[in-house]
């Protein structure tokens, strides 16, 4: 499927090809190493149909702890944030309805549009100092917490690779596509 | 939109933010060095006495005997203390290489990056110092910076870019696979889309160090994507790219393939060396002319799929939340822009006469087509000079000769791109976006800036 499109400035290349050499087209030049799925298990990306999210599951009573021992010094106990100087955790909860206000409030209750970010994110990133440092079970269960508080989901809802996909956020129509440029500097 | 203008609506955290950034950036302007001639470099007048030479005041008797800290101390950051001899055609200078085969700059420059003072220093960004630089491209140790989780030591003998998904073959490649590929160098600018986020209401920051400083532009030098693409072969109805850092964000953000078989790089190389561990070493991704964070740095994986992952970055944090409370997403391009950085805030004029007014223009969405300045603000322009050649999404520097009549003035640049966008103001913008805030529609701010001159020369920032 790989043709010589192009000419072969390279004189290496050219004599290789002269003498007969398999076939090496400047469009595929056979650089790196293939890799299969076990090269890939450290990775994730978790995309709202919760393709790749690991086994594992978790609730809110086990995340309560948790967030108290992982996530709460600097998101507040209440998931209020914290902007102390040398902290900066966001706040978590609150801000339904303000979005259209003219004092818009976007956590993740108000404003995440999809709870498998907030999975993604937390095994990504989180805790801050310590990243990537939870289970997967701790993950579903901080999840579990974080959106049972936001009564987005129940205190004794599990959160695993089946359930969280299924979590409807508060913000799921909250987005459009960017509007750019914008027709009104054309008047 | 008739009537008043609203203001943008500002959550408590970010208004805090701009409040100690305030301070901040008067820190910074008290710490600058003193310089005394009535030339361009001496424009920055407005300095407590007692400051001067603060850096070398203590030089002169310190001779050999120092020792290595006490010299770092007196020399700026990425600058070695000398003594100046009172004539140097008089004695022998440094030795060839005397410096380790590895140049500083003079200990007479001690222009910095100014941090933001966001409350935790990993999660933060710091600006470039616009006012003080000459040409089109900014210094690789003076580019701005913004990092989710603190730069990260990468040994690149350890480092890979994994590329996998929806390929037909998925592959590893090493720094070393990486650079015997065909390699692109081109110019681009790299711009965060919170540039100028506290000048949204009112007049904040006094400096184009912080109304404009999360811009810079860099000799970039690298692997097309499309060359990588073809490598691993794209599978029909691959449509969105994962790209991820390996930094402690683990930064992602999806791409459309469209942009990435455009003009998407991945690059190894600045300014003629290895990039800058802040901006990425050993490889980050370059998306010419979108926003600043999706440029990811520290690049280790790109993930070929039919749809984008929704990350955090995403969804929650570089969206434009609208009045009617929905937020634009994927609000990738930056839209052409332009400051003047000579004469800028906090400058003095030492008397009427000539100056060359100077600045830089630029555009997401190609190549600058035309610069207007404007002195008496906006309500006449007269076309700029071009110094450089105009390149697709890179900055020009464009000049303005002007004869300064010791009368007030406004002084403003105008930008129109390849595509006939003409850059807009602020008004215009808010009418259009709403006034809402925090963290909402405060990004991409592209407006039209304003310098007032008093009749003493100083020159400050304003909204006109």
């Amino acid at each position: 499927m790989f043709t010589h499109k192009r000419p072969l400035y390279a004189a290496g290349l050219w004599l290789a090809v002269a003498v007969g050499s398999p076939a090496q087209s400047q469009d595929h030049y056979g650089f790196g190493t293939p890799i299969g799925q076990q090269d890939l298990v450290k990775f994730f990306a978790i995309p709202g149909d919760g393709t790749g999210l690991p086994a594992g599951s978790g609730t809110a009573t086990a995340g309560a702890k948790l967030f108290a021992d992982n996530c709460a010094a600097c998101h507040g106990d209440k998931g209020q944030g914290d902007p102390a100087k040398g902290v900066g955790g966001d706040r978590l909860l609150g801000g339904r309805g303000t979005l259209a206000s003219d004092t818009p409030m976007k956590t993740v209750e108000s404003y995440w549009p999809y709870a498998t970010t907030l999975f993604d994110y937390v095994k990504r990133a989180m805790p801050f100092n310590a990243p990537g440092s939870l289970s997967d079970n701790d993950v579903y269960s901080v999840v579990a917490y974080i959106l049972s508080e936001a009564k987005i989901i129940k205190p004794t809802d599990t959160m695993n690779a089946s359930t969280l996909p299924k979590v409807t956020m508060p913000n799921r129509d909250g987005f459009i596509p960017d509007s750019r440029p914008e027709l009104e500097l054309y008047h | 939109m008739a009537g008043k203008l609203a203001s943008v609506i500002y959550d408590e955290k970010a208004r805090r933010m701009a409040e100690e950034m305030v301070t901040a950036e008067a820190h910074h302007i008290a710490q600058r060095r003193p310089e005394e001639c009535d030339c361009k470099d001496g424009m920055f007048p407005l300095l407590p006495a007692s400051r001067r030479r603060f850096l070398f005041a203590a030089g002169s008797a310190a001779g050999f005997a120092s020792s290595t800290a006490a010299l770092a101390q007196k020399a700026p950051p990425g600058a070695v203390y000398y003594d100046a001899p009172a004539d140097s055609t008089k004695e022998l200078g440094r030795a060839v290489t005397a410096e380790g085969g590895y140049g500083s700059r003079s200990q007479f420059e001690s222009e910095v990056r100014v941090r933001f003072p966001t409350p935790n220093e990993y999660t933060s960004w710091s600006f470039t110092p616009l006012d003080k630089m000459v040409g089109n491209l900014t210094a690789s140790g003076l580019h701005f910076e913004r990092h989710h989780g603190g730069t990260p030591t990468i040994d690149p003998a350890n480092h890979f870019l994994y590329v996998h998904g929806m390929v037909d073959t998925a592959k590893k490649f090493s720094m070393a696979d990486i650079k015997r590929f065909p390699a692109v160098t081109r110019k681009h600018f790299i711009e965060c889309s919170g540039n100028g986020l506290t000048e949204w209401n009112k007049p904040t920051l006094k400096t184009v160090q912080g109304t404009h400083g999360l811009l810079s532009t860099s000799e970039w030098t690298g692997v097309q994507f499309a060359t990588i693409a073809r490598e691993v072969g794209l599978k029909e109805g691959s449509s969105w790219v994962l790209a991820e850092g390996a930094d402690a964000a683990v930064m992602t953000r999806s791409i459309p393939m469209e942009k990435m078989l455009k003009d998407a790089l991945v690059v190894y190389g600045q300014n003629g060396e290895g990039i800058r561990p802040e901006q990425g070493y050993p490889l980050r991704l370059l998306l010419p002319g979108y926003e600043g964070n999706t440029h990811i740095k520290w690049l280790r994986r790109l993930e070929v799929s039919d749809k984008p992952f929704m990350t955090r970055e995403e969804t929650s944090k570089y969206t434009d939340l609208l009045a009617n409370g929905k937020a634009r997403q994927f609000s990738m391009e930056m839209e052409a822009k332009s400051v003047i950085t000579f004469p800028s805030g906090e400058m003095k004029l030492p008397g009427p006469g000539f100056y060359n007014i100077s600045g830089l223009a630029w555009s997401g969405r190609g190549r600058i087509q035309s610069v207007d300045v404007s002195v008496d603000g906006g309500q006449t322009w007269a076309p700029a000079q071009f110094n450089v050649t105009p390149e697709p999404v890179c900055t020009v520097r464009f000049s303005y000769p002007w004869i300064w009549d010791g009368k007030p003035a406004l002084l403003q640049s105008r930008c129109t791109d390849e595509t006939g966008y003409i850059q807009p103001t602020r008004k215009q913008l808010i009418a259009i976006r709403g006034s809402h805030g925090p963290f909402g529609s405060i990004y991409h701010l592209n407006a039209i800036q304003t310098w007032a001159i008093d009749e003493t020369g100083s020159v400050s920032n304003v909204h006109a």
